[in-house]
This record gives structure tokens, C-alpha cells and sequence, in this order.
């Protein structure tokens, strides 16, 4: 078993016509992705010759599912036309949607997510993530697929090559699934969905759980593995050193007045018996003293 | 991006939200013109984006242009909490009855938007919140279906309004609404919202915060962008698209990832400890798939910035190739010839990695070195810096 994600899914495009999804469809198809078609408005009933594979494109991802079965769709459209894009996903009632762009306004996200709540039928993941592999089934979004195989670590971080970062460190263990959550001030999956998903997972043994400044996502993650996580968890913040008040990339790593700070995050996963790491290699070292 | 009180009360004024006359001045001559303009007692405010400039002599009432001219003068100039005053706001006074608070603001923890109403304005709204949680409504609205007028009038009373200024403040809560939504704004705060003596409803100070990543739908919100406070190199990063914040340590980072630049920002100021305290000195992050051009750019950066001693590149090819990252450098230094003459330490792994590595090796330039792990490339760094 992995979460969200496995040899099964059945995954549409949406953007794949755009350089970035073709760029993306290709990678995913050589890590062995079920990828099965496409999305762009206006484009429907083409197909895109992508290594060999002759993938149909459709206008909508209604049409799409019905077509191929997907249950799974990953966004590679521009900010521009995002929220359309997931609305589409959303109305289609797609199981799981996966969206990379970054830039999109958070009034948009946060309206298709209320959206998605309303109906609630689709997960969605990110924006602004890398996306989420179970290694050796299935790679949705812009993970590298060759860092690491199979294992029993499942990983949750909010940063995209702080997540290949720690796969790479731990790539003799392997994994069962990482998602990159992303670090938008709305996303749609949150750590502690993740958490909950690793948990009940009887494949994950252990979870490793990057956060960043910013936000209070690691405090409440910190009170729900007290509450309801019993597997070992490692954790890890960035931005101990981050100044108050300068945003670091993400929109949301921002130090504001005393909240947000990694050190406070820290204590309170400390507080719910998680073991955090300094440094990237520290917190890899902790899990492999769990795991050997 | 936050707006200065002024701009704020433009965009008010724009989407016809209640507020007095106001104009913005930057010499004392301006002010007293100003004044003039809009005639009688003016309120003359310190423009800057801290909170804290009452108490700190940065708001003062004038009764007439020549003293707006004065007051000015004393203002212009000052130092509040480590910010220069570059501007005044002139605005016309009124005379105050009572003093509401009103916001709408992006709630993080809940993925929603949040309502704030209260009826105990013009104090910190965390000493309300803390000392009288009953006058302070706080409310969810769903992005989606967004605030009708009867919502609003629902939180409005929770928030402990008198009867009589319910319908007002209810009609002035959906223009803000209004503004927050059409401005893609993450912040939209009235504190205080007045009554006046003569029973209108005005928005008397204004703090908004705009999302930066709307501004392909807001043309116009480039001219609001504040360039005097910006740091010069900073300015330079931004003009060549590249996130970049300045620090004031000694070691120049460049990675990939915000939050493996992050990661890597700490893992030089704990490796510095060892180094007589180095720290980083900037957060750049060249993103995803950067090209050799985009390396070049963000090196040259750095490595004209005085303060950086050493430089460190932290990459782990994701998206982004080993090898352009590689030519990056090179091109970057061939560019600069004699100029680069700070040391640089390279960790690369990830997509594409032999052939980054093999590139940097054949170039064998003499200021670059390359370490495998990103501890040990921190340390080399945090040493180089040290020297």
C-alpha cells in the first residue's frame, strides 16, 4: 500500500499541450506513471505523441474521465487560467487533483477549495507543490523518480527539494509515498492529512515531516500526532535562522512578531514526543537509528 | 505588498468606501498646500508600514494650513521604530463620536476567509480580543459564496454594535468585502471605523495588503509598489526575476527550492558558529528548472554584493539539470574575468549530477571548489568566510 497513490491510478494531464506538461507528461510516463490522457480547452479530440504513447487530448475532465477512467488529475495550466482549470477537476468530481502551478492568487485557491469542500469528492494537493510519488508505482507531478525505491518511510514536507533532499538521504530505506504539500498560504492537503493517511497506511513504519516557517501547520500537526499518530515520526523545520518579518520564497514563510518561528514549532513537536533534527543529515541520522 | 495609509484611503475612496479628504505630501511645502486644499482642522500622519507612530509623535492636529506646514516639518524626517519618514498624510479632521474596528483577512489555519468586527475600535485589537472577547466578532466566510448584507448585519451585532449604526457599518463591512475581493487583497483592516458627531460612518485609517500574485489582473498595482525602502540589491534580484533577500552575514547562499535555501541558511549559520559566527549573507532561490542564464545572474548578484566573503551553492537538481547550474557558473565567471575574486563552494546533486560535476571540474577555475554533502560544502564555506 502506499496513500493517495498507486500502480492503479489513472492519471489525466491537465495543460499537457503547454511546454510544461509536455515536459512533465514525458517524465512521468518514464517513471512509470498510468498516464492516460489529457486536458486543454478547445483542444479535444487531438492526441499528443509523447515517447511512443498516443495520449487523447479532451476539453474538459468530465470528458476525460469518462473516457479513460482516470481518477486522478495534475495541473500544469499557468496562474492565469488555474482556477478554471480546477473547477473543472472539481465539478468532474475527480478523486484526487494535484496542482503544480505556483503563482496563483489566493483568492482563487481558496475559492476552489471551498468549492471542493462543498462537494466533497476531490482531495486536492498543493498548489505550488511538487506533487507526490510512491516509488516504484507511481510519480504525479515534478519529483525526481530516480533519487530512491520502494521502502517504508512514507514523508510530508511543504518544500519541493527539501523533500528530494531527505529521499536522498534515506534513499537506502526507500519509501511508500512523499508528498510535497506546497507552501502556499492555502493548500489543499495539509500535513496532518498526510499524517492521518501514513498512519492508517499498514506499509508506512515510520513518517518523516518537514515543515518551514511560517504559520501554525506544524503546532497543529504537533497536537494531532499526540492525539491520534502511534507509528515513530521525525521532523524537521527550516528557517531557524530566518529573520522576522522577510518572507523566504514561500508566501507563507514569514517570521510575524513572535509566531512562525521554527523554534516554536520545534517545541511542540518535541512536546508530542517527535524527534527533530537541526539539519537535513541530523534529522535522516534520527530515523535511521529508528529504522536499523 | 502592504500600502502606506494613504494609498490605502485612495483605494477606498475609489470603490466608495466612506473616508475624509486626504492627500499625501513629502515636503512641508506640499503639506501646507494640501491643507489648504481641503481646508479647516487637518490631521497631519506620519506615512510608514509599522504600527506604533501615535505614541512615537507621528500624528498631530493642525488648525490650519501654516501650522500643517509646521507639524509637517517635525514629522518629515523622523525615525519610528527604525523606518524614516519619507511621507505625511493630510487629512481632514473630524470630530469623533465613537471608535469600531472592522477587517477581513485571509485566515491561514482554516483555508478561509475571516471577518473581524468590533465595537471597541482604535486600540490594539489583540488587547480587545484578550480583555473583552465578547465585544470581538470573528467569523468565517466561505470564499466561495462570499458576504451578503445580511451576513454582514449577523456580524455586525455579534460584534457588539449599538442598534442604530448596525445598518451602516453593515453596508460599509460589504463595500469592504468589496475591496478585498476585487483588489485581491489578503488584509483589509479599518481600525478605527468612526462615527462622527454628526452620525456618518467613516473609515478613518485604512491597512491592506495586497497579493503579489495577483498582479497579472491589477496592472495598475504597480505603481503602488514602494521602491525608496527597497534594498539596492534586492532591486537589482527583482529587475532579473529572482527571489532574493538580503541578510547581514558574510556568506552568500544560492539554491534551489525555498526551502532547501532555507535549510541551507541554517546549516551555514550552525556550521559559522565554529567560524567566529559567520552567517549567511542572503536568501536567494533561483527556483525550479533555472537555466545557466539564471545562475549567471544570481552569482553576479551575490558576488557584487561587499559584505560576502565566500559564496555557496546549494543545488539538488529536481526539475533544475546539474549541468546548467555547472555552465552557470562558468558563464558567470568568465563574464566577470578579474571581479569575482571571492571563493565559491559547490554541493550538486540530483538530476543530471555527473555531468554538473564533470563541467566544473574541466573548468577548473581556481575559485571554485567542489564538496559532496551539504554539511561538509557549509563548513567549507563558513571557513572560506572566516579567513
Amino acid at each position: 500500500m502506499a496513500i493517495f497513490l498507486d500502480d492503479k491510478s489513472k492519471v489525466i494531464v491537465q495543460g499537457m499541450t503547454g511546454s510544461e506538461g509536455t515536459k512533465h507528461t514525458k517524465r512521468m510516463l518514464a517513471a512509470g506513471t498510468k498516464i492516460v490522457g489529457g486536458v486543454t480547452p478547445g483542444k479535444g479530440g487531438q492526441s499528443v505523441e509523447i515517447d511512443g504513447h498516443s495520449l487523447p487530448v479532451f476539453n474538459s475532465v468530465k470528458e476525460a474521465m469518462a473516457a479513460t477512467g482516470a481518477d486522478v488529475s495534475v495541473v500544469f495550466v499557468p496562474p492565469k487560467f488555474a482556477k478554471a482549470a480546477a473547477m473543472d477537476a472539481i465539478d468532474a468530481e475527480i478523486r484526487l487533483m494535484v496542482v503544480i502551478t505556483e503563482g496563483i492568487p489566493v483568492h482563487d485557491t481558496a475559492e476552489f477549495f471551498a468549492y471542493a469542500q462543498s462537494k466533497g469528492k476531490t482531495r486536492i494537493i498543493g498548489p505550488n507543490c511538487p506533487g507526490l510519488i510512491s516509488p516504484g508505482r507511481s510519480n504525479v507531478g515534478i519529483i525526481p523518480s530516480d533519487i530512491t525505491g520502494k521502502g517504508k518511510i512514507g514523508l510530508v514536507s511543504k518544500s519541493g527539494t527539501l523533500t528530494y533532499q531527505m529521499m536522498y538521504e534515506l534513499r537506502d530505506f526507500g519509501f511508500t509515498t512523499a508528498v510535497g504539500i506546497g507552501g502556499d498560504p492555502v493548500i489543499g492537503t495539509t500535513h496532518i492529512d498526510c499524517l492521518k493517511a501514513f498512519q492508517d497506511d499498514p506499509e508506512t513504519e515510520a513518517i518523516v515531516m518537514i515543515g518551514e516557517i511560517g504559520g501554525d501547520a506544524e503546532e497543529r500537526a504537533a497536537a494531532f500526532i499526540k492525539e491520534y499518530v502511534r507509528k515513530p515520526v521525525v521532523g524537521y523545520v527550516a528557517g531557524f535562522t530566518a529573520p522576522e518579518g522577510k518572507t523566504m520564497g514561500h508566501a507563507g514563510a514569514i517570521v510575524s512578531g513572535s509566531s512562525g518561528t521554527a523554534e516554536a514549532k520545534k517545541v511542540a513537536l518535541e512536546a508530542a514526543g517527535v524527534k527533530v533534527g537541526k539539519t537535513p543529515s541530523e534529522t535522516a541520522e534520527l530515523m535511521r537509528k529508528i529504522l536499523s | 505588498m502592504d500600502l502606506y495609509e494613504y494609498q490605502a484611503r485612495d483605494l477606498f475612496e475609489s470603490m466608495e468606501v466612506p473616508v475624509l479628504k486626504g492627500a499625501v505630501a513629502t515636503t512641508p511645502q506640499e503639506a501646507e498646500n494640501a491643507a489648504a486644499s481641503i481646508g479647516g482642522r487637518v490631521v497631519v500622519k506620519a506615512q510608514v508600514k509599522v504600527g506604533g507612530r501615535g505614541k512615537a509623535g507621528g500624528v498631530k492636529l493642525a488648525e490650519n494650513a501654516d501650522e500643517a506646514r509646521e507639524k509637517a516639518t517635525a514629522i518629515l524626517g523622523m525615525d519610528i521604530k527604525g523606518h524614516t519618514v519619507h511621507k505625511v498624510m493630510i487629512a481632514q479632521a473630524a470630530p469623533i463620536e465613537s471608535e469600531y474596528y472592522l477587517a477581513i483577512l485571509l485566515d491561514r489555519s482554516n483555508r478561509s476567509f475571516l471577518v473581524m468586527a468590533s465595537v471597541s475600535g482604535g486600540m490594539d485589537i489583540e488587547q480587545v480580543a484578550h480583555e473583552t472577547p465578547e465585544k470581538l466578532a470573528k467569523v468565517n466566510v466561505d470564499p466561495y459564496q462570499g458576504l451578503s448584507l445580511e451576513e454582514a448585519k449577523k456580524i455586525v451585532l455579534k460584534g457588539g454594535f449599538p442598534a442604530d449604526v448596525v445598518q451602516d457599518v453593515s453596508k460599509v463591512l460589504v463595500t469592504l468585502w468589496d475591496v478585498f475581493k476585487k483588489s485581491d487583497a489578503t488584509l483589509v483592516e479599518v481600525n478605527p471605523l468612526v462615527k462622527t458627531k454628526d452620525g456618518r460612518i467613516i473609515a478613518l485609517d485604512g491597512k491592506v495588503t495586497l497579493d503579489d500574485n495577483a498582479g497579472f489582473r491589477h496592472p495598475d498595482h504597480e505603481s503602488l509598489i514602494d521602491t525608496s525602502a527597497t534594498d539596492p540589491l534586492e532591486a537589482l534580484a527583482k529587475a532579473k526575476d529572482l527571489n532574493y533577500v538580503k541578510l547581514d552575514g558574510e556568506v552568500g547562499i544560492i539554491g534551489n527550492g525555498a526551502g532547501l535555501v532555507m535549510s541551507t541558511l541554517d546549516v551555514v549559520a550552525y556550521a559559522g558558529e565554529k567560524f567566529g559566527g559567520v552567517k549567511p549573507a542572503n536568501f536567494l532561490d533561483i527556483g525550479g528548472g533555472a537555466s545557466a542564464q539564471v545562475m549567471a545572474d544570481g552569482l553576479s548578484i551575490i558576488l557584487g554584493d561587499p559584505a560576502v566573503r565566500s559564496v555557496f551553492v546549494n543545488v539538488f537538481g529536481g526539475i533544475t539539470a546539474c549541468d546548467a547550474v555547472a555552465n552557470g557558473i562558468v558563464q558567470a565567471l568568465e563574464i566577470l574575468g578579474g571581479k569575482a575574486t571571492k571563493p565559491i563552494v559547490v554541493r550538486l546533486d540530483g538530476n543530471n549530477v555527473a555531468e554538473g560535476r564533470r563541467i566544473l571540474n574541466e573548468a577548473a577555475h581556481p575559485l571554485v571548489q567542489q564538496l559532496e554533502t551539504m554539511d561538509g560544502a557549509a563548513a567549507k564555506a563558513a571557513e572560506l568566510a572566516a579567513k
